[in-house]
């Protein structure tokens, strides 16, 4: 039997490890689609933006398991599959169960524009392979918001039932986008470093992209609530560890196993 | 029914294995320079109609102070599944000319933009039927949300029609690096090479 791996614990490479976390996940999430989209234009597309985020993943995680320190080298499967729920530091938005269609290009849309705002600052970050790999990605990211929004529009003004669902949607996932923007020590160090921004710094940018798009499709941004969810410091939603059980078996089941 | 894309007929043949070659004295430059011929034979496996290099993938070719051969390569898009197939090839290649031992090293910065593809690669993806890119946008425009109608994006000619015509089907493709497109002049479905 393997073993669960444990990664560094340093502040740098938790700081990579959100990121390629919130990647990877939503990635996986998106895959879910595959064979189920509403039409095959979106089944294309959702599946390749799936395609560009675990692309992403890859990098970041291969990244993030480098040898350092005395700390064992970790490669990019070990820590997608044989790390434990409470090591995933991805934000708790990306791990919600995929809900219906404009639940999927909201969601889409708010990481997208996130990760794009994100990966322009990472751009230029004193980490030469993170700087190279945002530099690709802020490309992808920037394709990807422009999709999942031109769908917001789309969808909201619609039909009935189109605009309803996409109020829903909304509503449910809004109060999820605050954990985005709450800072602590690690984005502290990231910033201090010159490794990347504090998270807390793309919320200005971010809303205001974010209210361009609800102002054109005529919704309203839901109320800030008090709530935080918590997935960045490793305590999750009870979705995430079912969906890692999927995501994990086959490692688990025949450890090494290789294609 | 019509055909979606022509047959494709190769330019170029598979470069030939040269086991003759395998012990002559190349010198380093001599090395790199017969490399870059034949990497200009190998094809991209998701657009059979462009090598590699025709791709602008390959960035840099030299000889390391080992003797090894290092073929420098920029990836298209981050999860591009060519990738590895891609790296394999090259170094089949380099190998079946004689030009070992290689490696392959992949070099993310500047990153990959269609604005590399070449002059010579254009004519060849119109040829065969997959509209090439338009110069990409910086990355640092903004995204505007805008109802659709009001999009002036700059027109996608048809590669078969040449007609300005187009309307997109889809902003996604059978590849990370196309969207579906189709001319309402001759009727044809197309692909479009996405600029990024």
């Amino acid at each position: 039997m393997t073993a669960s791996v444990h990664p560094r614990q340093d502040a740098s490479a938790q700081y990579l490890l959100r990121l390629a976390d919130t990647c990877l996940i939503l990635g996986q999430r998106l895959s879910e689609w595959c064979g189920h989209a509403p039409i095959i234009e979106e089944d294309i597309a959702l599946s390749n933006t799936a395609l560009d985020l675990i692309g992403q993943a890859r990098a970041l995680l291969t990244h993030a398991g480098r040898s350092e320190a005395g700390s064992p080298l970790l490669d990019e499967d070990q820590l997608a599959f044989l790390r434990e729920e409470r090591e995933y530091r991805n934000v708790t938005l990306v791990e919600l169960p995929r809900g219906d269609f404009a639940f999927t290009v909201l969601r889409n849309v708010m990481v997208a524009s996130f990760l794009k705002l994100l990966w322009q600052r990472l751009a230029s970050s004193s980490d030469a392979e993170l700087a190279a790999i945002a530099g690709k990605a802020v490309k992808e990211a920037r394709y990807h918001q422009q999709h999942a929004g031109d769908w917001v529009l789309r969808l909201a003004g619609g039909t009935d039932e189109s605009r309803r669902r996409t109020e829903a949607g909304l509503a449910q996932l809004w109060r999820y986008t605050a954990e985005l923007f709450e800072a602590d020590a690690i984005d502290d160090a990231a910033a201090a470093s010159g490794l990347g921004p504090r998270w807390s710094e793309l919320r200005e940018p971010w809303l205001a992209e974010m209210n361009q798009l609800l102002a054109e499709a005529q919704l309203s941004a839901p109320q800030d609530s008090a709530f935080r969810s918590t997935g960045k410091r490793g305590v999750h939603s009870e979705h995430l560890g079912h969906m890692l059980t999927e995501m994990q078996y086959l490692q688990r089941a025949f450890p090494g196993g290789v294609w | 029914m019509s055909n979606f894309l022509p047959p494709y007929r190769p330019q170029a043949g598979p470069y030939k294995s040269r086991p003759e070659l395998a012990d002559k004295h190349w010198t380093a430059s001599e090395r790199c320079e017969q490399a870059w011929a034949v990497l200009a034979h190998v094809l991209d496996p998701e657009v059979p109609a462009l090598s590699v290099c025709d791709l602008g993938l390959v960035r840099d070719i030299m000889v390391d102070a080992a003797g090894t051969l290092a073929v420098v390569l920029t990836p298209t898009y981050s999860g591009c599944p060519a990738t590895e197939l891609i790296e394999r090839q090259v170094l089949e290649a380099i190998d079946q000319a004689g030009l070992g031992p290689a490696r392959v090293e992949l070099r993310r910065a500047p990153a990959w933009s269609s604005d590399w593809i070449s002059e010579d690669g254009r004519r060849k993806l119109r040829e065969y039927g997959i509209a090439p890119p338009h110069l990409a946008t910086s990355d640092t425009q903004p995204v505007r949300f805008v109802n659709r109608q009001a999009l002036a994006e700059p027109a996608v000619d048809c590669p078969h029609c040449a007609s300005a015509q187009t309307t997109r089907v889809s902003a996604f493709g059978s590849t990370a690096c196309k969207a579906l497109y189709k001319c309402l002049s001759c009727l044809e479905p197309f692909e479009y090479f996405k600029p990024i």
